[in-house]
């Protein structure tokens, strides 16, 4: 078996293998700043450690959860009998809402495509990365985009009545209205976060807000012929 | 001199057998640790070292690492109930009568493992959101986060699978609905219908089809990616933090550079 003692420590002055370098500092150039470093912590077993405790405990609630509640379980399928409504799992319900509203073809095509390509190019994006408060610069062009997408976004999702998609598309496009009448020079805390929020967290917010309200429509307040019910009278 | 728990672990650590296997040995200096880590072949996919701010609540609330939790559970209780399991038809249906009446714990594992599905889904839709917000994806950081995107999507696919898998009414009509969709693409929407399903309609074909990417195609591509989604995080300098990131410690140097030439 090896230990420690089996080695030898020796200078290696192969100027092949371990060749040495020589820095100029001319009067131009200063040497690079190194940056500060920071306090690192060694993944076995300190981090190893706590992912271990956190997978634990989820596990207990899992298991909590799995002891208390059981898995529906109805009749054998039947092709020839439609319950009503027929509901595609939660995470879908948001689409299926959308269905609701358009053509198959958008709704289940061209939205989610458009959101899957959206989501990909998001780090390939100056913008994205730059990530600078959306109206600190060029803010009356800007602002005027914002009024032309808003409006024309409000008045696509009136005319199809999506009522559900617009209260989520006006308080936010109203948060953006508060931030450009914000800098970062503003009195409350509040009005300074929302100066520097960029136009992707604007974007993401929106499309966030919209897949919490439209699946829980979906989810819960839907029901025979996908007419609007209260939670507690329709059959989830 | 009794010796300890610790001092027990690490002969055993020192063993000839542990060494072979593990290729480290006992030890807690800092390189020990190091190559506990390195000379693993799951654990090489993590760094040895990770900023102790990363390990902070609010920094990442976990997610990913949960993620992977569940994921395991997922693993751990969905080959037992492939035990138990026939994806035919009717037999998946009484199949899963006997799994909450006959089997075991067979309703335990069963409502587990489909709790934990629906937990899976949120949590990597709450860890795409986490990433998002704290600027996670920037370079050099980019194909991770398309990684990312991949493995919701298969997440989905994973989910929307196993749903068939009961073959009870809920199972049929939610397939049915989402089915219906894949025929709205224009022009080959049909197709890719029945590619999907193996016929016109939910059928003991599509039940079988779902299976197999259920419990074989879809666990092996997303185990892949989870593996380069890991690696990647490695690689690309750790856990994103904003004020850790080279851009921002240049620009900051940068910033005190020109404010110590102001002052002289």
């Amino acid at each position: 078996m090896t230990n420690s003692k089996d080695f030898i420590a020796g200078v290696d002055s192969n100027a092949k293998k371990s060749p040495r370098r020589i820095v100029f500092i001319t009067r131009r150039t200063s040497a690079q700043v190194k940056a500060e470093t920071e306090d690192q912590i060694q993944t076995f077993p300190e981090v190893l450690f706590r992912v271990a405790v956190a997978i634990q405990l989820l596990a207990i609630v899992l298991v909590w959860t799995a002891l208390l509640f059981n898995a529906p379980l109805e009749g054998i399928a039947d092709p020839s009998h439609t319950p009503n409504p027929a509901k595609a799992p939660w995470y879908f319900l948001g689409l299926q809402e959308m269905l609701h509203y358009f053509p198959p073809v958008v709704a289940g095509v061209l939205i989610p495509g458009l959101v899957v390509t959206a989501l990909i190019v998001i780090p390939y994006f100056k913008v994205n990365i730059e990530a600078e408060g959306l109206f600190l610069k060029d803010r009356h062009s800007r602002l005027l985009i914002f009024y032309v997408v808003a409006a024309a976004l409000s008045l696509f999702l009136l005319l199809f009545k999506v009522y559900v998609a617009l209260v989520p598309t006006l308080i936010v496009a109203a948060l953006m209205l508060l931030a450009a009448q914000s800098s970062p020079q503003s009195s409350s805390k509040f009005l300074r976060y929302l100066a520097a929020r960029p136009l992707s967290y604007w974007v993401m917010t929106w499309f966030l807000f919209e897949l919490v309200v439209l699946t829980a429509i979906g989810t819960f307040f839907r029901g025979p012929g996908w007419s609007f019910v209260w939670p507690w009278q329709g059959s989830l | 001199m009794a010796k300890t728990m610790d001092q027990h672990f690490d002969d055993l650590r020192e063993t000839r057998v542990w060494r072979s296997i593990f290729r480290s040995g006992a030890g807690s200096s800092t390189l020990k640790r190091a190559l506990a880590i390195q000379q693993n072949v799951f654990l090489h996919l993590f760094s040895t070292k990770v900023r102790t701010r990363m390990l902070s609540m609010s920094a990442t609330w976990y997610l990913g690492t949960l993620t992977l939790g569940v994921f395991l559970i997922l693993v751990a209780t969905g080959i037992p109930l492939m035990l138990y399991y026939h994806p035919s038809v009717p037999q998946a249906y009484a199949d899963t009568k006997d799994l909450q009446f006959v089997v075991s714990s067979g309703m335990f594992l069963r409502n587990l493992h489909r709790w934990s599905a629906h937990a899976m889904v949120f949590l990597v839709f709450a860890h795409m959101f986490k990433v998002f917000y704290r600027g996670a994806y920037r370079p050099p950081r980019e194909f991770n986060w398309v990684i990312g995107v991949i493995l919701l999507l298969m997440t989905l696919l994973l989910s929307y699978t196993g749903y068939l898998l009961p073959w009870d009414q809920l199972a049929y009509w939610a397939i049915t609905v989402g089915s219906n969709i894949a025929s709205a693409v224009p022009l080959v929407g049909e197709k890719i219908r029945f590619l999907l399903l193996g016929g016109h309609a939910v059928n003991a074909n599509a039940l079988l089809r779902f299976y197999v990417l259920h419990c074989m195609i879809l666990p092996l591509a997303a185990m892949f990616f989870v593996a380069i989604h890991f690696w990647r995080i490695r690689k690309d300098g750790g856990l994103y933090s904003h004020e850790s990131e080279p851009a921002t410690v240049r620009a900051n140097a940068a910033g005190t550079q020109v404010r110590l030439k102001e002052e002289r």
